[in-house]
């Protein structure tokens, strides 16, 4: 069976997959809040159902966040050497690549849920 | 550690090497000395420049700090203290604070990098004499009661009241979208040179931080500015033709300025303060004499930093009266920003404790630098929670906070750089004893000065008051802040002072006056060349690490030693590992570059007038200048297909695509295109979600027009892909055919997208709807006039045998265009066409 967990590559871009990954489920919860607040009862929906709506999100942002953080700890190695990874050698840039991605995504998957506290705190559109 | 290692040649052989070196890499003497573009001098001017506002918008701060001393004073009067603060802030922030930042890192990035120039040194000095035009054009409108008055963000309506504000909103709007160009060339150019331009062997795990930073805080720009940029178009619009973008009588919104100007500004914030924490990162390993701790950690900083800041901007904005959740969320940001940003300093208290610390001036404003910003970050945190804004807004509680922030955060570091960088551009070092008295003149002064402004705010004492009654309570505080005020520019003075004064009779400092670990300090400050010979890198601190490279560079014995084929040349890497790709030549000495400026400048300038004439031909002979610089200096097809770079290895000289730095370019600069694009739909979905019925009664463009548009631009790219395909193959005629037809496809896009808003009469000054349509309209057709400039620009090095199946870099880059383009058309185009159809 084909592995749905995607081949290491060789590239700058992944270091950057879980903050994009929060600038997106930032921009789409308030993008979505704010047409919610501006136009009531657009498409229908409700406080709760905005409420669950981004919450789902938040929980896909959140498990995509996750594997990125898989990727980049098996790209580390799994952890099975230790920073600072300074030697002039591919190995050492991967592991390097890897650490810093991880700990991106740890930043990242913290600053999404700070993105969702405000949607179990506060329930309508009050300004 | 040394790796590979070219022969030793014999000294009359090095002396030939180094004359020819010398020779290409010569700076122009006498009143030529100005066209130079090599990164030294322009570095250096661009600080010196940014130094000058800075001083002069220092005198400003200090006029407005007499006018505040005792209350009901009439010192300044209330339009000329306007004046002062708002080109107090707009000086400091957009004429020092990022250009600051440019001038270092086009100073220093190369020799960082081991590089011997970034990729486009000219574009280096088209921004910097962009910047110093626009920068002397805002400044020296004070002078004649003419300077904007209305705070250096600009808030409509107030703003756009050409009663209330004059022709000083025009000055600032044009005048700093002109310097934004400056910004965003600067992007450009340390983007693809921190990619491309390293050193062989230094990898990305080896890069010195402060690349790190850079790179990071030029993408930031790709991302912040343009928002402005489409700021600064409506607002133009508005002052200059009635467009009512942000007059509510007439459908529009002042916010939607606000939410543009701070999706700006907040991330601005971060623009200014990274660099100078990057200057940090330099100078903190230097004086524990160890390696960073946490080398990772500080990459996670940066680039968490980055992203994150974009989601602050509404805490700008919290008495707006938008939705409490809305807020929420971006207060929530606003504390998820501490984490990275104290990782950071974390990181050099753990470098400090791990190392051995040599207290020296650089380390003082660096530990003064800490203190200052971790008491702004604190009050940081207090005005990031809603419920505390609404009471600070407004008032002298948040001025504290911004200095504290921008103070700690970027003048002391840079402070604390100019003492650690000064014997790389002079080879002599500032005087330790006036720069103790200097840092704690500005120190104390500082504090005395901003620290009761904290009190004042919650007193109640709110922004950009010209003067207040005795009776307020305020009188002592603003007292002792005037006199700090005073205290910390007789600091500045003195570092000022130190810098300028003669230093023929000082001894020279040795090579690396500090023993610091990494490249920058190998620089020969006397020598133009940027480096002798390019090494092999296998440290992040190869002086500490790599015995004897220095001797080894000045040896000649790595990578390009001579310069035999009488060109500028660098060379060019991988971005991962930083493996040897290419030999890059780069431009040298030009007119072409100022002229260029000057005529942009032009540009604006008579814009603010609305002197019509001058524009146009000012900005026809901009568009000749640049397309005299484009054809003489890019794309050149070298004499041989490579060159040997020593060490026995040989590399192209001429690529095209993505392997060639031009195309980067072009990707970086229509990503920043693409964002100030966005800014503009956003305003028109802005526009929707406040109006029941967004069109406000207003006859559309119909869905004919603005589909045949999108379709007919779709075509013309699909030609250009097809030109582009025929040319690798070798058949230039149909190469030439298809651009002729995607030529004239665009012509009839053009014209197609404008009769849709044309033909339905649409009035812009009646009611923002229409004037919505016509601004993206526009947007995109003069995408498409560039477009067609491009295509002639083709057709013509392809009939002059500049433009082959082997040299294509033109076509290449063209095509890059062309799909930024065609996204551009269909989305403006079916926006504007279905929209209204769908709602």
């Amino acid at each position: 069976m084909k592995s749905f967990i995607p081949r290491e590559v060789e590239t700058l871009w992944t270091l950057f997959t879980a903050p994009a990954v929060w600038a997106l489920h930032f921009l789409v919860c308030y993008v979505a809040a704010a047409i919610y607040c501006a136009k009531p009862g657009f498409l229908g929906l409700g406080f709760l159902d905005l409420r669950w709506l981004l919450g789902g999100l938040t929980f896909i942002a959140l498990a995509f966040i996750v594997l990125a953080g898989y990727l980049a700890w098996r790209q580390w190695g799994f952890g099975s050497g230790d920073p600072p990874h300074d030697e002039p050698t591919r190995d050492d840039r991967k592991l390097f690549q890897g650490f810093a991605t991880l700990l991106l995504c740890g930043l990242s998957f913290v600053a999404v849920i700070y993105t969702a506290i405000p949607l179990i705190f506060l329930a309508e559109c009050q300004s | 550690m040394t790796g590979k290692l070219g022969p030793l040649l014999p000294q009359d052989q090095r002396e030939a090497q180094e004359k020819r070196l010398r020779d290409v890499w010569e700076t122009p003497s006498g009143w030529r000395y100005w066209t130079s573009v090599n990164n030294s001098e322009i570095g250096l001017w661009y600080g010196c420049t940014a130094f000058i506002f800075m001083l002069f918008a220092g005198v400003l701060a200090l006029l407005i700090r007499l006018q505040l001393a005792v209350p009901d004073n009439t010192f300044l009067s209330a339009n000329f203290f306007n004046q002062a603060f708002t080109l107090h802030g707009t000086v400091m922030m957009f004429l020092f604070a990022v250009p600051i930042f440019e001038a270092v890192a086009i100073f220093l990035l190369p020799s960082m990098l081991g590089a011997r120039e970034l990729p486009f040194p000219r574009l280096s000095a088209f921004g910097f004499w962009s910047f110093a035009i626009g920068g002397v054009f805002v400044c020296g409108s004070i002078f004649f009661g003419a300077a904007p008055n209305s705070g250096w963000f600009m808030y409509p309506p107030l703003a756009t009241d050409k009663e209330q504000t004059g022709i000083g909103a025009d000055i600032w709007l044009l005048g700093l979208s002109f310097i934004e160009v400056a910004s965003i060339a600067a992007a450009v150019e340390l983007i693809v040179g921190i990619m491309k331009c390293r050193a062989p062997g230094m990898r990305v795990n080896m890069m010195p931080l402060f690349a790190w930073y850079l790179l990071i805080v030029a993408g930031m720009i790709l991302f912040a500015f343009p928002p402005l940029i489409a700021g600064d178009l409506l607002f133009e619009m508005q002052r200059m033709f009635d467009w009512p973008f942000f007059d509510a009588e007439r459908g529009g919104d002042p916010l939607l300025w606000q939410h543009l100007f701070w999706i700006f500004g907040h991330p601005e914030v971060y623009i200014i303060f990274l660099p100078a924490i990057a200057l940090m990162a330099m100078i903190v390993p230097t004086f524990s004499q160890r390696p960073i701790v946490g080398y990772s950690w500080i990459v996670l900083a940066a680039v968490g930093t980055g992203f994150l800041s974009f989601g602050l901007w509404v805490h700008h904005m919290f008495t707006t009266g938008l939705p409490q959740i809305s807020l929420a969320f971006f207060s929530a940001a606003s504390e998820a920003v501490v984490i990275p940003t104290g990782v950071q300093i974390f990181v050099f208290i753990a470098t400090m404790l791990a190392g051995r610390v040599i207290f020296s001036v650089p380390m003082l404003f660096g530990a003064g630098a800490l203190a200052i910003f971790i008491i702004g970050g604190l009050t940081g945190v207090m005005v990031a929670l809603v419920p505390f804004d609404w009471q600070a807004h407004d008032t002298y509680f948040v001025v504290a906070h911004l200095h504290y922030v921008l103070i700690g955060g970027m003048l002391f570091p840079v402070t604390a750089g100019i003492y650690y960088f000064y014997p790389f551009f002079n080879g002599k070092k500032l005087s330790d004893a006036w720069g103790k008295i200097a840092f704690w003149l500005m120190f104390v002064g500082f504090n005395v000065a901003f620290f009761p402004m904290h009190f004042a705010g919650l007193r109640g004492m709110p922004r950009r008051v010209f003067t207040y009654p005795a009776e307020m309570g305020w009188d002592w505080f603003n007292l002792i802040s005037t006199v700090g005020a005073f205290v910390f520019a007789a600091g500045f003075l003195i570092v000022v002072a130190d810098v300028v004064r003669p230093k023929t009779r000082q001894a020279p400092a040795k090579p690396n006056p500090w023993n610091a670990g990494t490249m920058e300090w190998l620089n020969q400050h006397e020598e133009s060349w940027g480096i002798r010979s390019i090494p092999i890198i296998k440290s992040r601190y190869p002086l500490w690490d790599q015995p004897d490279l220095r001797k080894n560079i000045e040896d000649g014995r790595y990578y390009l030693p001579d310069a035999e084929t009488g060109h500028r040349e660098t060379l060019v890497t991988s971005v991962l590992d930083g493996a040897p790709q290419q030999v890059l030549r780069v431009g040298g000495s030009s007119y072409v570059t100022m002229i260029a400026a000057f005529l942009l400048g032009g540009v604006f300038i008579a814009l603010t007038y609305e002197w019509w004439w001058t524009t146009i031909i000012c900005a026809i002979g901009t568009l000749i200048a640049i397309l005299y610089w484009l054809w003489t200096g890019t794309a050149q097809i070298p004499e041989a297909e490579m060159r040997d770079a020593g060490l026995g290895e040989r590399f192209p000289l001429y690529v095209s695509g993505p392997a060639s730095v031009g195309w980067w370019a072009m990707f970086i600069t229509m990503v920043g295109d693409g964002t100030a694009f966005a800014s503009l739909i956003f305003g028109y979905f802005f526009y929707w979600t406040i109006h029941d019925d967004f069109t406000g009664g207003q006859v559309g463009p119909g869905w004919q027009w603005p589909l045949a548009a999108a379709a007919l631009f779709v075509i013309a790219w699909g030609c250009m892909l097809l030109a582009r395909f025929a040319n690798t193959r070798n058949l230039a005629s149909t190469m030439r055919l298809s651009i002729a037809v995607s030529l004239l496809l665009t012509i009839a896009g053009i014209a197609a997208g404008l009769m849709g808003p044309y033909q339905h009469a649409m009035e812009p000054t009646l009611h923002v709807y229409p004037a919505t349509v016509w601004i993206l309209a526009i947007w995109t057709s003069t995408h498409g006039a560039v477009a067609l400039i491009m295509q002639l620009y083709c057709l013509a090095r392809s009939y002059a045998g500049y433009l082959t199946a082997d040299y294509d870099q033109d076509l290449c880059n063209v095509v890059l265009y062309w799909h930024f383009m065609v996204f551009t058309a269909v989305v403006t185009y079916l926006t504007i066409g279905l929209f209204p159809e769908l709602r």
